[in-house]
């Protein structure tokens, strides 16, 4: 049998810092951008996947660009490269936004963090496969800025327990809003707590030293409510979740209106523009983009995979850019993009799946609703 | 007793007289993960040597499996429509996948027996 799927082990892959870590749990080790990252633990991506879901899993995503962008106007100067508004953009608060190109296609998706203290600082969180050349994009067109990559090792403690295990830990993270960022004192330095994730879940993201990484982990997967989790389930809960991935749901050539990223365009931005491609995702926005990101949910047992060609009788329509199997749904679920005409919530396609036809209705996103963290009436939304 | 051979791409044949149960090894069940559909031919069906026989999907992929023997489909393992997982838990047991007549029983000559299966294993 051969693997269709899975790449040939690339020579010299870039090892992180929780590499010891990870085989003494079990994992099962894969590339991906370039590194060597945790697939799966011995529970599998099923039961990572189920377990992050009632109580919380820790995930290693080190692999993901980390930088700080720093000087006074530096908000307003990285507008002219993303949609969002980042000058209205408060202190210790993450917003997600895109990289754009002149047309309006996305070059990486990311976090932006306006930092504490007088001097403005933005801490930029960036997709692995796309670091290099996000770090070349940014200098280029920021050159009067001080940008520095961080070395430093990023977690995600993600599920319905999250809170109360990180809160144990360092009183406050629990009260964090949904989006909010606060430092912490870890063993004489700075761990970064931003209350984030990419699984639908409530749950954080913690930037820690390289040094102290394993140490955090340790003391994280010393909970009982607390498991590992590899790549797989996070691919898994992202699809559960509806939210996109770069290289697959999202690249050069899909903008964020068609992606269903509207939301993350600021108000004002929508009004001034002055971003690239804005006259195209203006025009998106105003008249509705030529396709759009939907869920799809296959009338079949296999899944449908990234590729797969979507048709309105025999028209070709649209193709998945995303499809697995759900573990909380117990079905296969996908994504993909269908031209506007055709992108209709319960409205049925075809699809291709090896030399058959399969139907395949199309769903609201997300599939598994998400249950972000909601600040409680009457405490400080910080 | 059946007679057990394995494949380079880690299938597996157990060998009664000229019928064989084809599955796919513990190591390859564990390589895979999670197993959560079984695409399998048509009884009837005739496979060439090295073609695909049936689909294997696991959350993250799909992967063909190759009959290692020419040969006619004379059954399939109808439990893995609604547990395909069983291929996870016993893969050499009742998670087998295909029961071929073999035409060729040369073709089986190529293949390996358990110990060289193993030492192959600890190649790769």
């Amino acid at each position: 049998m051969t693997e269709t799927d899975v790449a040939i082990h690339a020579p010299a892959l870039a090892k992180l810092p929780l590499d010891a870590l990870h085989r003494r749990l079990g994992a099962r080790m894969a590339p991906f951008a370039g590194y060597d990252m945790p697939l799966q633990y011995e529970a599998g991506i099923v039961a990572e996947t189920l377990h992050t879901r009632r109580a919380a899993s820790l995930f290693d995503v080190s692999h993901m660009g980390q930088a700080i962008l720093a000087g006074a106007g530096v908000a307003r100067a990285l507008e002219s490269l993303t949609p969002a508004d980042l000058v209205a953009l408060a202190r210790e608060r993450t917003r997600y936004t895109q990289l754009l190109n002149e047309s309006g296609g996305i070059l990486d998706d990311l976090l932006v963090t306006r930092l504490p203290g007088v001097e403005e600082r933005l801490l930029l969180v960036i997709n692995a496969a796309r670091k290099q050349a996000d770090f070349a994009l940014i200098a280029a067109a920021l050159p009067r800025f001080d940008f520095n990559p961080l070395d430093r090792a990023l977690l995600a403690l993600q599920g319905p327990r999250a809170a109360a295990v990180l809160g144990a830990l360092l009183p406050g993270a629990e009260d964090l809003a949904f989006m909010g960022w606060r430092a912490f004192d870890f063993g004489g330095a700075p761990l970064f707590v931003s209350r984030s994730g990419y699984t639908g879940e409530d749950g954080f993201e913690l930037s820690v030293r390289a040094e102290h990484a394993e140490d955090l982990a340790q003391l994280l997967l010393a909970h009982e409510d607390v498991a590992p989790a590899g790549l797989g389930a996070r691919d898994a809960l992202r699809l559960e979740a509806g939210l996109p991935l770069y290289g697959h749901d999202l690249d050069e050539t899909t903008d964020p209106v068609e992606a269903g990223l509207g939301w993350s365009i600021g108000k004002r931005r929508r009004a001034e523009g002055g971003f690239p491609g804005d006259a195209r995702i203006r025009q998106g926005l105003e008249q509705g983009p030529a396709r759009l990101r939907v869920g799809l949910l296959p009338r079949s047992k296999a899944p449908l995979r990234e590729g797969a060609e979507l048709y309105a009788s025999e028209t070709l329509v649209g193709h998945v850019t995303s499809g697995g199997f759900s573990p909380t749904l117990q079905r296969p679920i996908a994504m993909g993009y269908v031209a506007i005409k055709y992108a209709h919530v319960g409205a049925t396609l075809s699809a291709t799946l090896r030399d058959k036809r399969i139907e395949v209705d199309m769903a609201a996103l997300p599939f598994v609703p998400h249950r972000y963290f909601k600040t409680p009436i009457g405490k400080d939304a910080r | 007793m059946s007679d057990l051979r394995y494949s380079k791409d880690h299938e597996y044949l157990a060998l009664d007289g000229d019928v064989a149960t084809l599955g796919i090894s513990d190591y390859a069940q564990a390589q895979l993960g999670d197993i959560v559909f079984i695409e399998l031919p048509e009884v009837g069906k005739k496979v060439g040597k090295g073609k695909e026989i049936a689909v294997i999907e696991s959350v993250k992929a799909a992967s063909e499996v190759y009959s290692p023997v020419s040969g006619e489909v004379i059954e399939v393992n109808s439990e893995l429509g609604e547990t395909p997982a069983l291929v996870n838990d016993d893969p050499l047991g009742r998670g087998w996948l295909v029961k071929l007549r073999i035409s060729d029983p040369g073709e089986c000559a190529s293949l390996m027996d358990e110990p060289a299966y193993s030492s192959f294993l600890k190649t790769l």
